[in-house]
C-alpha cells in the first residue's frame, strides 16, 4: 500500500483568520543506525522534507531528521488570505514524495 | 492473650490480600485516565491518531475482492458501520466450527480461508491490524460484552489462572502488578490495570499498531516467561478472561498508549 496522508484545514475561514493545519502521514521513519537480527544495518529511509504551498505561494517548510519518530504528525498555523487550495508535498530517501490538496473558502 | 492478637492480626492481613486480589467494578479505570494530556489529545482527533491510517487502511481492504471466491467482506457483511457494529466488543467468542472461543484476528482469518478461499493473513501484518481496526472503530465507545456462558466459562477460568499464575524467571502474575499494584510506578511509568479495551492500538513504544498478544508477549518477556506463539489458545483464554474482567467498559479502539 503506498503512502497515506490525513490533512486537516478548516474547510472555511475569515479573511485574516489564523488558522491551524494538523498534518499526519503513514512512513517507518527507518533511522539508519539500526541493525536487524542478521547483524547487517537497516539502511536509512525518512521522510527528509514537508513544503507546504497556499495556491502556489510557499507558506510552510520543514527539515525531517532520524530522530523524528514514524508517522509523522506537523501541526503549524498561517493566516487565512484568499480561497484557494494548499498543496502539501512530502518528500524523503528511495525517491519517496507524495503530494495532497486541500481546499478552503475564506470569506 | 497475645497470639490471639497475633491471629487477629494475620487474619485481617489475609483478608487485606483477598480484597486486592479483585479491582471492584466500579473502581476499574482504562489505561486512557493515566495517560498524559498530550497523548489523550493525539488519541481524542481522529485526525493526529497515527492508528486512523490503519483504519483507512482497513476500510480499504474491507471491499477490496480476495481469494478464488473473488469476494469481498462488503460482499457478505455489506457496510460496515451496520453490520460490524459492537461486533469487537463481543470477542474473543465461542465458534462452533473450532469449539473454542476465537478472536477478532481469527474471525477474520476463518472468513478468509472458509468464504473467501484466501490464504490466511499473518499475526501482526499491516493488512490483518488494518482490517482488525476498521472493524474493532466499528465498536468504538460502546462496553465491551463478552458472552459470558456455559460454552464460553471453563474457557474464562483457564484465561484467569493463568492471569493469576506465578511464572517466568521472575516470578510473576499478571494479578501483581495489574490488580495489586495498578497506579504504582513501574521504571517511572504508570502501571495500568490492564484493560483490553482499545486494541489493536497504536503504542508510541511500538511506532505503530499492535494486537492484544503483542502487547502479552511483552508483559511475558518483560516478566522473563516464555511466551506463547501468536494465535495460541493460552492467549485467547486469557484475551477472554480479560475482556469479562472489563466488561461494561467502553472501548476507545483504535486506542493510543504510551
Amino acid at each position: 500500500m503506498s503512502a497515506r496522508a490525513l490533512i486537516n484545514v478548516p474547510k472555511t475561514a475569515k479573511r485574516g483568520e489564523v488558522i491551524e493545519i494538523r498534518t499526519l502521514i503513514s512512513h517507518i521513519m527507518e533511522t539508519g543506525f539500526r541493525h536487524g537480527t542478521n547483524g547487517q544495518s537497516i539502511p536509512r529511509d525518512i521522510i527528509t522534507s514537508l513544503t507546504v504551498r497556499y495556491n502556489g505561494e510557499e507558506i510552510f517548510s520543514t527539515l525531517l531528521y532520524p530522530a523524528i519518530a514514524a508517522n509523522p504528525f506537523v501541526t503549524f498555523s498561517t493566516v487565512a488570505t484568499e480561497s484557494g487550495t494548499l498543496t502539501f508535498t512530502w518528500e524523503g530517501d528511495n525517491g519517496f514524495s507524495v503530494t495532497e490538496e486541500a481546499k478552503i473558502v475564506v470569506a | 492473650m497475645w497470639w490471639r492478637s497475633l491471629l487477629a492480626g494475620a487474619l485481617a492481613l489475609f483478608l487485606a490480600t483477598l480484597a486486592l486480589a479483585e479491582i471492584p467494578l466500579d473502581q476499574r479505570r482504562s489505561g486512557y485516565d493515566m495517560m498524559s494530556a498530550s497523548t489523550k489529545a493525539m488519541q481524542d482527533d481522529d485526525t493526529s491518531n497515527p492508528a486512523t491510517l490503519s483504519v483507512l487502511d482497513g476500510e480499504a481492504l474491507w471491499s477490496r475482492k480476495a481469494g478464488s471466491e473473488g469476494k469481498a467482506c462488503a460482499d457478505c457483511h455489506g457496510d460496515a458501520e451496520q453490520s460490524m457494529r459492537g461486533v469487537a466488543a463481543r470477542y474473543p467468542a465461542f465458534s462452533a466450527a473450532r469449539g473454542r472461543p476465537i478472536n477478532l484476528e481469527q474471525r477474520i482469518n476463518l472468513c478468509r480461508t472458509e468464504q473467501q478461499k484466501a490464504p490466511p493473513l499473518a499475526y501482526e501484518s499491516r493488512d490483518l491490524l488494518a482490517l482488525t481496526a476498521f472493524v474493532g472503530r466499528q465498536s468504538r465507545g460502546m462496553p465491551i460484552a463478552v458472552e459470558n456462558s456455559d460454552q464460553t466459562r471453563p474457557f474464562i477460568e483457564a484465561g484467569r489462572k493463568s492471569y493469576s499464575a506465578r511464572q517466568g524467571q521472575l516470578n510473576l502474575s499478571c494479578q501483581n502488578c495489574h490488580d495489586d499494584n495498578w497506579g504504582q510506578k513501574l521504571a517511572g511509568i504508570a502501571m495500568p490495570q490492564g484493560h483490553p479495551n482499545g486494541y489493536p492500538l497504536y503504542r508510541l513504544e511500538w511506532q505503530s499498531l499492535g494486537s492484544l498478544q503483542r502487547r502479552l508477549r511483552n508483559c511475558l518477556i518483560g516478566m522473563r516467561a516464555e511466551p506463547y506463539a501468536y494465535g495460541a489458545d493460552e492467549y485467547v483464554d486469557l484475551e477472554l478472561f480479560l475482556m469479562w474482567r472489563a466488561r461494561g467498559m467502553t472501548m476507545e479502539t483504535p486506542a493510543v498508549r504510551p
